[in-house]
């Protein structure tokens, strides 16, 4: 027998989008938003239409420029849209901003507070700006930093807070009136690994012990495979495609396969053989090796090794590479995400 | 009400930060003090000029140096804000439901509560220095300040939200403040200026700010001061309603 090193994919914690919510939380349709820009008209979102639903942490990616940024600012108020409809955590965008703003948080990539300002001032003053009482905005406040393991840094300066700790307390701000959704923008983006696996367990838990709404733009893949239930892609101002980080990556990209054979004879019929039934696209032969892209691998390779015994071909070692995000990324938009990315 | 609340807000926040930098207060407190003791001795001399007004050179000058304050003490507060767009609190707070207009008007209060108090230390090292006026032409004065500071800080505001760059900021502050300045008349008066001169100047709105603040302080009023107040009231109207529009275009 072959040995076949197919790599399973860790379980799943998240069930898909909860049935008994009525209504997506976030629901647009056809955003647009074009700029003028020295007299050029530039269509940075050309007609977005998303889902989003209660409970889940939806990963938006693409490439710089793609309308990620553009989009987002459009769905937290900060931009009105060009066109389209949007109704965001139960209030229309365009008609009712005010109330779409009381009920979300929204978190930017360099976070928003002042480094002069001490942490504790920082969420009494969101607070109060929801309308909150000195008191309950402080107790609320207090209560955060204890949930994001902030204890202590209510009195310090926010410039004396490390990266990781100010991100949280960034977080704690967007939270502070209790917001059934939490948009965050590239939440790890600068952080050591440690304070980026810190911060991912933190968003987790807003998840799961307060049924929030988690909608990201991220650049690093494995963050959205990590975290994410659901991935939207967007380029060109478009969403290109959307699904679970395991449907994305069964659907739009193929598992890698290298079936070593015994001699280079083998290998060219193995090559023929595969290629000819039509079970994989284009193999490439390297020495004794056949390496081929395949879809399902896993559901597939049983088939196709009884077809390759029947033929003849001594298969001598079987390895599957599953696809990763980016792989998907790569299939979607012709480019890796990191080549534009200067963080990575 | 909201926009009294959002605004008492935003104005406690901005001057909590502001104390928090008492080596900046103490310039602005201090610069004013400099012009009145090392530009004011030339004046008792240039006083008996021909055409220099007729009076106490103090009374001529003081007025001057209380405009020249709201035009500098609040040209530059267009750099904070640009330090809040910077740190992303700008946009943080414009996530909020706060009251637009209550960002822009709570730091105006924030400057015009700093500026204030540095127009009152000036009038009373004026008054140290040899100074004789009415009180009540002091508060008028005061006031005026007011609509000066409010003018410049609106104005540098909307020209940080609008260029959103530090150096283009003060490059253009720079072009625009000395000849604002130099034809006021703040430094020596512009009716030693020659005709052509003069003529330019009149299309400075500070000028005749200046002029009404002379004339109250000189004679305790006279037909320029309701000019020289509408002057500083339409200025910072103008410039009120630029900073409204540069924050409403922001999210456009």
């Amino acid at each position: 027998m072959p040995s076949a090193a197919v790599r399973t994919e860790a379980p799943r914690a998240w069930q898909p989008a909860r049935p008994d919510a009525e209504a997506p939380i976030i629901a647009a349709t056809g955003l647009r938003r074009t700029f003028r820009l020295r007299g050029r008209v530039i269509e940075a979102v050309r007609g977005v239409d998303l889902e989003v639903w209660p409970g889940e942490i939806v990963g938006f990616l693409g490439p710089n420029g793609a309308g990620k940024t553009t989009t987002q600012r459009m769905l937290t108020t900060l931009l009105e849209p060009s066109a389209g409809e949007a109704t965001v955590a139960g209030h229309d965008l365009r008609r009712e901003p005010d109330k779409v703003r009381r009920r979300i948080g929204y978190v930017a990539q360099g976070g928003g507070t002042t480094g002069d300002c001490r942490a504790g001032e920082e969420l009494v003053d969101q607070g109060r700006l929801y309308g909150f009482s000195r008191a309950e905005s402080e107790r609320r406040g207090r209560a955060l930093l204890a949930e994001l393991q902030l204890e202590g840094a209510w009195d310090r300066p926010v410039r004396t807070l490390s990266g990781g700790q100010r991100r949280r307390l960034d977080i704690a701000v967007g939270l502070v009136h209790g917001p059934p959704l939490l948009f965050l923008d590239e939440p790890t983006t600068g952080l050591d690994p440690q304070s980026r696996a810190n911060l991912w367990d933190h968003i987790r838990r807003l998840r799961a012990e307060h049924g929030r709404t988690i909608f990201l733009t991220t650049h690093y893949l494995e963050e959205a495979d990590a975290l994410c239930d659901r991935i939207l892609i967007i380029d060109a101002g478009r969403i290109v495609a959307a699904g679970t980080p395991g449907e994305l990556k069964r659907r739009l990209a193929g598992d890698t396969v290298v079936l070593t054979t015994r001699d280079a004879g083998s290998a060219a019929l193995a090559a023929t053989l595969l290629h000819g039934r039509g079970m994989s696209r284009a193999p490439r032969i390297e020495g004794t090796a056949v390496i081929t892209s395949l879809v399902d691998a896993p559901g597939r390779l049983p088939a196709l090794l009884r077809a390759l015994d029947e033929a003849g071909v001594a298969v001598a070692g079987l390895e599957v590479r599953r696809p990763t995000l980016d792989d998907v990324f790569l299939n979607l938009t012709g480019r890796s995400l990191r080549d534009g990315d200067p963080t990575a | 009400m909201r926009l009294a609340r959002d605004t008492l807000l935003v104005f406690r926040r901005n001057l909590r930060l502001s104390l928090r930098q008492p080596v900046w207060l103490t310039i602005g407190l201090v610069q004013p003090l400099i012009y009145l003791c090392l530009f004011g001795p030339l004046l008792e001399s240039v006083a008996e000029a021909p055409g220099y007004p007729r009076g106490d050179p103090w009374q001529v000058f003081v007025p001057g140096l209380l405009v020249q304050l709201g035009l500098f003490g609040t040209m530059f507060v267009g750099f904070g804000l640009l330090r809040d767009v910077r740190d992303g609190v700008l946009e943080r707070l414009r996530v909020t439901p706060v009251s637009r207009a209550a960002l822009l008007l709570g730091r105006v209060m924030r400057d015009l509560m700093v500026l204030l108090v540095q127009g009152a230390a000036l009038l009373g090292a004026g008054v140290l220095w040899g100074l004789r006026t009415p009180l009540w032409t002091f508060a008028v004065g005061l006031g005026v300040l007011a609509l000066v500071g409010t003018a410049f800080s609106a104005g540098s505001y909307a020209l940080a939200l609008i260029v959103r760059n530090e150096d283009t900021v003060a490059s253009t502050l720079n072009l625009a403040g000395i000849p604002l300045l130099l034809l006021s008349g703040i430094l020596l008066p512009m009716s030693l200026a020659p005709d052509w001169l003069q003529a330019i100047a009149d299309a400075n709105p500070l000028r005749h700010v200046v002029d009404g603040a002379r004339e109250l302080f000189l004679h305790g009023g006279g037909p320029s001061v309701v000019p020289g107040v509408a002057a500083a009231a339409g200025m910072a109207f103008v410039f009120a309603a630029l900073a409204a529009w540069a924050l409403r275009r922001e999210s456009r």
